[in-house]
């Protein structure tokens, strides 16, 4: 009783952080799969974001703020596919992802510049960031939304994705690049239209992300991009309730771990402190190279096999 | 008649190597830390760092063609083992101050105690080999569940092994060992590097690491044009091709890995002597991508293209750029635009612009030598005509 008692807070703030996982892991699994490109600026395009915010709600009210950033963001997002990969369509794959290191390079050093290198507190919104309690513990109101609104945009993005015509086109792109070309399919508007999906889900994301942080640096976005595509590959890449379910499983496992500690304590298991949260972030990639390993293609990922 | 050829230019290449020698110990006497060019000692030793780096990266990555992003993990390894053997015992508590040393022995020390002046330099030496030889085995591990991915999941797990590497080095249980997230310092570095013979003395502080880079880089060359280099290559162009032409996939992946990781371990240790510190927090996936893009600036492929390439940029980032910083640069006065961090937006749309458009960097596939053998070719090709 007192080891579900002990765990069931980090679970709770687990669930809420891999459904902002989620979020950022779409944009990673969708844009893998239609151009097999590991988008390494997806992550700094969700710290872009949350600067946005912070220099919006400091000029406009919080009611156009929101959907401005949202907007931007998808603009940014669509800008950066446009300039930086569209030109090499036929290059390489190596050579789009030194392109994709490049704009994340670029991207932090901006923030670096803009933000003069400080901490830029995220503005508290107002509602969403109440504190409030559940099950008898206390947490911030953003925390119970996350999971929900995060299943409920997936649930329309594979409505999107199944019942329209965009979806469809998006389908066979994924499939098969060259002979959904010749079918007709304009492949530009297909990966246009993916980038936008993907940032726009990472611009709500960054909104549930930040809200709980103290605040946005040029690399805070480093590490939850890297994440999220780590729950990708858990999930099987291409596959969006994969990455989605995969966001969840990271969540809730870096959750536990940084109070692992704590529950090991009050079960009596160790009898002080032994600087397990420092694994946090490092047991994201251990489940990844045991996923790799032993099931490259994830969960729910299909098997391909190379063609000479 | 080639043979008698390629003889001339190796002696070439190691007279060239020998001036160089000479000129940089020459420029560490003559300038002066208050002089303006000072700067450029600063740019030749972080520049041999990254250099030897983003060779052993392009090793990896243009030779072999197996993307790999683990570079700053080995790196860190091999600083933190040149640093651990490398602390006089009398610093060795000051260093650990929140923990009990659990290895107590400099290599320096050892063998000075023995041999005197010599016996430093063996121990540094020593340290260093065991730095890439640390990175070494590491990779070898690694190597070993790894090389089996292909392209992008390679580059991701090996990302990711370097994340790993840095929290294990960080957690608090091996303090004892790594100092926790503390750093370490005290140990034996570049800047009391000295020469005395009688009354006089040279300082050696940009000579060790251009030494050490050449002699690595040297190294890196001879592999690349050995029968293991064309295997490697052969790797790249056509996997299963080079599998179907007798080559052992596995053996000569595995070798261009830990051969790669050990003169980044090399690196690793160099870049701590230079830096003075060693810290585990400074060796994020940042420094990686930072290493790739100068092996991209030089040509992937190219070893005196990785060597340029890192030149010119830490050159840029530490030198010519540093106007951009403080509000004048070329005599243009804008304090409000050339603030703090605008040398690396510049520096980074530079990047790109060399990525998107000139894909193959500065020298392509091409070594330095060809570009004075070019302008031979059509006159050849007429002949036989």
């Amino acid at each position: 009783m007192s080891l579900a008692r002990t765990v069931l807070p980090y679970v709770i703030s687990g669930i809420s952080v891999g459904g902002q996982y989620a979020l950022i892991a779409i944009g990673y699994t969708m844009v893998y799969g239609i151009l097999r490109l590991i988008n390494f600026a997806h992550g700094d395009v969700f710290m872009v974001a949350g600067l946005m915010m912070v220099y919006l709600v400091a000029s406009v009210p919080l009611v156009l703020a929101i959907p401005l950033m949202i907007a931007l963001t998808v603009l940014l997002g669509f800008a950066i596919e446009r300039v930086a990969y569209k030109p090499l369509r036929t290059a390489p794959r190596m050579s789009v992802m030194i392109s994709a290191i490049g704009v994340s390079y670029l991207l932090q050093n901006l923030a670096l510049y803009i933000t003069g290198g400080l901490n830029k507190n995220y503005p508290a919104i107002p509602w969403i960031s109440d504190r409030i309690t559940v099950f008898g513990m206390e947490t911030t109101r953003v925390t119970v939304i996350t999971p929900f609104l995060t299943i409920f945009l997936v649930a329309v993005l594979v409505w999107l994705i199944n019942h329209t015509k965009i979806g469809m086109a998006m389908r066979a792109v994924s499939v098969d690049f060259e002979t959904s070309q010749l079918m007709g399919i304009k492949i530009n508007s297909v990966i246009s239209a993916t980038f936008i999906i993907g940032t726009f889900l990472a611009a709500v994301g960054s909104v549930l992300y930040f809200t709980n942080y103290p605040g946005v640096v040029p690399t805070s976005g480093a590490m939850p991009g890297l994440k999220a595509f780590v729950a990708a590959v858990f999930g099987g890449i291409g596959s969006i309730p994969g990455a989605v379910i995969g966001a969840f499983i990271i969540g809730i496992c870096e959750s536990i771990i940084k109070g692992l500690d704590t529950i090991l304590i009050v079960n009596g298991a160790i009898t002080e402190q032994i600087g397990l949260a420092t694994f946090s972030d490092a047991f994201t990639f251990v489940l990844l190279i045991v996923i790799l390993v032993f099931k490259p293609t994830g969960l729910f990922g299909e098997k391909t096999t190379d063609k000479v | 008649m080639t043979e008698t050829k390629s003889r001339r230019a190796s002696w070439l290449a190691l007279l060239l190597i020998l001036l160089f020698w000479a000129a940089v110990i020459l420029l560490d006497q003559i300038i002066k830390p208050t002089d303006k060019l000072y700067m450029l000692l600063t740019v030749l030793q972080k520049g041999s760092v990254y250099a030897l780096a983003a060779v052993s990266m392009n090793l990896l990555n243009g030779y072999t063609g197996l993307f790999s992003l683990g570079h700053a993990g080995f790196m860190l390894v091999g600083a933190y083992t040149y640093a651990i053997f490398t602390i006089p015992s009398t610093a060795r508590d000051t260093v650990y101050q929140y923990y009990n040393a659990a290895i107590r022995v400099s290599f320096p020390e050892i063998f000075s105690g023995a041999l005197g002046g010599f016996g430093t330099v063996l121990g540094v030496a020593l340290a260093v080999i065991l730095a890439g030889l640390m990175a070494a085995i590491l990779a070898y591990l690694i190597g070993l569940p790894v090389l089996r991915l292909k392209s992008d999941y390679l580059a991701i797990a090996t990302l990711g092994f370097a994340e790993i590497v840095r929290a294990v080095f960080q957690w608090s249980k091996l303090g004892p060992i790594t100092n926790g997230s503390n750093l370490l310092k005290s140990f034996a570095r570049t800047s009391t590097f000295k020469l005395s013979i009688g009354e006089m003395s040279i300082s050696l502080s940009t000579f060790v690491p251009v030494l050490i880079a050449t002699l690595s880089i040297t190294v890196i060359v001879l592999i690349v044009n050995s029968t293991y280099g064309r295997a490697f290559k052969a790797i790249r162009d056509d996997e299963v091709a080079a599998e179907a032409m007798g080559i052992n996939l596995a053996r000569h992946k595995m070798l261009s890995f830990v051969t790669s990781s050990f003169f980044a371990g090399v690196a690793g240790a160099t870049m701590a002597m230079v830096l003075s510190i060693a810290q585990a927090n400074n060796f994020k996936s940042a420094m990686t991508y930072e290493i790739l893009l100068m092996v991209v600036l030089g040509g992937i492929g190219s070893i005196s293209g990785s060597v340029m390439g890192s030149m010119l940029f830490v050159a840029a980032s530490e030198w010519w750029l540093r106007g951009l910083d403080s509000g004048r640069f070329l005599g243009i006065n804008a304090p409000g635009v050339f603030r703090n961090g605008f040398r690396l937006v510049v520096f980074s749309v530079v990047i790109m612009i060399v990525v998107l458009f000139f894909r193959k960097g500065i020298m392509g596939e091409r070594e330095l030598p060809d570009l004075f053998r070019k302008r031979k070719k059509p006159a050849v090709k007429e002949a036989t005509e």
